[in-house]
């Protein structure tokens, strides 16, 4: 094909399914969606997304970037991987949703009272402070951050005692917890990791 | 036979004082009866697991596993790794493989990973012990372990999502895998080989931020156990255990039902059978208590 030619289609092509494929995980397929429904109908929580999957990779191709990035739809994923072992197209499906997932967030433009948005987060926060995860801090966090504090405390303080009881929970895991030895390693090497994803974004900035 | 020896990743929910704490003692013990030596990957770090994606980007968290698997090839050389927790394997065997595939993602893990000086050749094939009991022991060389059989108990084989898809165990369906059963028939306890809710999501880290939505699905899957007359419950997963065994008081208070249904681990049951005390099957961290294998176990 002549560069005319190929100039002309690109010209053609939709600008959000482009960044996409540039700048979301695994986006690269979301073209290969063949509208068939599988994946809707396979998801536990199908019944609570705005926008199923499908739905999600046909508003993408039709540019709806503001609608598909600020949904509350991907972030229902419970990663259960049903749809992607059943997609005909073998669409890593669960993979997009979290790559829509964490560009709606880097972006800021996730729902901003969304619980599993904000759960995420903690989580990711959590496990970067000792290379790993503090449950009781999380579970905390969880309460007072996600839930609506003292009252959602309240609610699971039986599970609490419960799990305290079976040597399952540790509460002096507020004051410091498990952690990597080489936290600074780590650190460090997450850190280069996150500048490495920001140049290679910074490229196909939207 | 000789001792296997494998490269192993616990993961944070098997640490002491942490939610599956109770897997891991079990795991223990289920491995000194198979003659298993576990050598822990030494300073391992936590993997994200499928809810780190809305800080961690996609690099950074394939970096997180390339490290355990960096360290794994340098302290325990040509060794498998093994993961116990669904998430952990699930984790770990994604990033190997998205890295294997994409050369480019590789020498960027690899720019991240010299910041600790570490280096990843990611040639280590990564297994779930679900793996090494079946593929490397098989079911007879499970069942000629049992001191004592799980005589007249119904379980029923809860496999879930992540130790299922996207990966499984080879010769399994996603659909329908049997392998849970067929460890359960081998321990001489009875398995429900139509347990309708046997990859049933139960919500996974969604049972925190959605409790609602997820407790309708673990009320699915207790449900459909008692249905079949089944005494417990049997997993591979510590987010499948802990969501189906902890929210049976809250579920019953929501809607009114009065699940008291135990909830273990394989690993728990194989140290049951194969002759070992009810302590070092840590059937003490159950929140609901297993009293018909405690008995098994005290007799």
């Amino acid at each position: 094909m002549s560069d005319l030619n190929t100039n002309m289609i690109e010209k053609y092509r939709n600008s959000f399914l482009n960044e996409v494929e540039a700048n979301v995980e695994e986006g690269e397929w979301v073209k290969m969606c063949m509208q068939c429904g599988v994946c809707s109908g396979s998801c536990p929580l199908g019944n609570a997304w705005d926008h199923p999957p499908q739905e999600l990779f046909m508003m993408i191709r039709a540019g709806k970037r503001e609608e598909v990035l600020s949904s509350d739809s991907m972030w229902m994923c419970t990663s259960c991987y049903n749809c992607i072992v059943r997609c005909p197209r073998e669409v890593p499906i669960t993979h997009i949703m979290h790559g829509l997932a964490h560009y709606a967030k880097r972006l800021g433009m996730q729902p901003k009272e969304q619980p599993t948005a904000k759960f995420a987060q903690l989580f990711w926060d959590n496990l970067m402070k000792k290379g790993r995860v503090n449950e009781l801090k999380l579970g905390v966090d969880l309460y007072f951050k996600v839930g609506e504090g003292m009252k959602t405390a309240m609610k699971n303080k039986d599970i609490g005692m419960a799990m305290w009881k079976a040597k399952r929970m540790n509460p002096m895991e507020f004051f410091g917890g498990h952690a990597v030895k080489d936290l600074g390693g780590l650190q460090k090497a997450i850190k280069k990791a996150e500048e490495l994803e920001a140049a290679r974004l910074e490229k196909h900035k939207a | 036979m000789a001792t296997r020896e494998y490269s192993f990743y616990p993961g944070c929910s098997s640490q002491k004082g942490a939610s599956s704490s109770n897997y891991l003692v079990s795991v223990e013990t289920m491995c000194e009866e198979l003659d298993i030596k576990l050598n822990t990957i030494p300073d391992w770090n936590c993997c994200s697991a499928s809810i780190g994606y809305a800080g961690g980007g996609e690099l950074p968290r394939l970096t997180l596993s390339a490290r355990n698997i960096a360290l794994s090839e340098e302290h325990n050389p040509d060794q498998e790794i093994v993961a116990t927790c669904a998430a952990c394997w699930l984790a770990t065997k994604e990033a190997a493989e998205r890295l294997h595939d994409d050369p480019d993602m590789l020498a960027d893990a690899n720019t991240a990973l010299a910041e600790a000086s570490l280096k990843l050749t990611n040639q280590t094939p990564i297994k779930h012990m679900a793996e090494v009991l079946v593929e490397d022991f098989g079911f007879d060389a499970i069942a000629a372990k049992v001191k004592k059989p799980l005589e007249g108990l119904k379980i029923a084989g809860y496999v879930g999502c992540q130790t299922n898809r996207p990966f499984g165990i080879a010769g399994e369906s996603f659909e329908n895998p049997k392998y849970l059963d067929k460890i359960v028939d081998a321990l001489g306890a009875d398995s429900v080989p139509d347990y309708e809710k046997k990859v049933q999501c139960c919500g996974g880290a969604l049972a925190f931020s959605e409790p609602e939505k997820s407790q309708e699905m673990i009320k699915g899957i207790l449900e459909s156990a008692y249905d079949h007359g089944a005494d417990m419950i049997v997993t591979p997963c510590p987010v499948c255990q802990m969501n189906v065994e902890v929210y049976q008081g809250q579920i019953n208070e929501t809607h009114g039902t009065k699940f008291d249904m135990p909830v273990l681990y394989y690993s728990q049951l194989m140290s049951v059978a194969f002759g070992r005390s009810a302590k070092d099957a840590a059937l003490n961290g159950q929140v609901v208590k297993a009293k018909q294998l405690e008995e098994i176990a005290g007799k």
